[in-house]
């Protein structure tokens, strides 16, 4: 592996495959910690109305500045919702990379693909790198695609649910289907799950709960990031096949027996 | 006059641009951004729009999510 294996997304090329989500850190400084540590490329934030009454920190002082800011669309419950939020992070000054995601059910966090695949068609036509959040379904992931999403993001497991993989059959058809890169975005729970999507061919994974509630966050982003490495370069190589039976690998002879005379 | 603030009704005494609410309220200018009746308003316009009765104002920032 001479050449360096970037990822090429939405006309940039990146070195980190590890995303990460800047929510539910107990601190912006310990957030930008994170970040540091891992040398994210791509990182997520979320809009919302400010609290006149407060006087919070600008979380963007805290995001490196060599970072690719990516916002999203959280709180849309529908096509509409998610373009207006869009338009309101490019006119912020974030840039024009969009995660949409579009959300109607409160307890599992599920994407609504429909409404999903109508906001990508809407901002990829009003040049923005959309980047949709999805339940790994061929046949949407595809027109998401031919609509011209930057890359596709199935989830793992529900947001912030730490279980891992669980779409795993799912998204290995989207990776041998689809030509954007599979980001895993949401579910995942621990370092070797986010290597196993690496593992199993997946451009990208994106994290933010995993690591954000850990102990040490700053120890979790790592752990993330060698992860994510091991998982790539384990695909690269390119992984022995299961099988049923054994297969020695040491020689069989059974010299210390061949004493028969 | 009443106004809807972030979703909140705001009374407001007398009639005044946008960079005077946005300054009334204490927020600094470059870390919002504002929609009016559901255009996006640019900084440099703030003070070309006077705010009526019924007008509706969103102020947004960012903030941590994944």
């Amino acid at each position: 592996m001479t050449m360096e294996d970037l990822l090429t997304l939405g006309g940039r090329s990146i070195k980190s495959r590890l995303l990460i989500g800047t929510g539910k850190f107990a601190s912006y400084s310990l957030m930008k910690k994170a970040l540091e540590a891992t040398q994210a490329n791509i990182v997520t934030v979320a809009l919302r109305r400010v609290d006149t009454g407060s006087k919070a920190d600008n979380i963007l002082e805290y995001i490196p500045k060599s970072c690719i800011l990516m916002a999203n669309t959280s709180g849309a419950r529908n096509a509409n919702e998610a373009v207006r939020i869009a338009r309101l992070a490019k006119a912020s000054g974030s840039g024009n990379w969009i995660k949409i995601e579009v959300v109607q059910d409160n307890k599992y966090l599920l994407p609504d693909n429909l409404e999903t695949l109508k906001a990508v068609e809407i901002l990829v036509k009003e040049g923005f790198i959309v980047l949709p959040y999805m339940s790994p379904d061929l046949s949407m992931a595809k027109r998401m695609e031919d609509a011209g999403a930057a890359a596709v993001m199935p989830l793992g497991a529900p947001i912030g649910s730490n279980r891992g993989i669980k779409t795993r059959e799912l998204v290995e058809i989207l990776v041998r289907e689809i030509r954007v890169p599979v980001i895993v975005d949401a579910g995942l729970g621990s370092p070797s799950d986010a290597c196993e999507c690496l593992e199993m061919g997946c451009a990208a994974v994106l994290v933010n709960t995993a690591i954000a509630i850990a102990r040490d966050p700053v120890g979790m982003a790592r752990a993330f990031s060698e992860a994510v490495l091991a998982g790539r370069r384990a695909y690269r190589a390119g992984l022995a096949s299961p099988a049923s039976e054994a297969s020695a690998s040491s020689p069989l002879t059974g010299f210390l027996r061949d004493e028969a005379r | 006059m009443i106004l809807t603030l972030n979703g909140k009704q705001e009374s407001i005494e007398r009639p005044v641009t946008l960079d005077v609410l946005v300054t009334a309220k204490g927020l600094c200018p470059d870390k919002i951004v504002v929609e009016h009746n559901f255009s996006i308003i640019s900084k440099e316009d703030w003070s070309k729009i006077t705010l009526k009765g019924q007008d509706m104002i969103e102020i947004i920032s960012f903030v941590g999510g994944g």
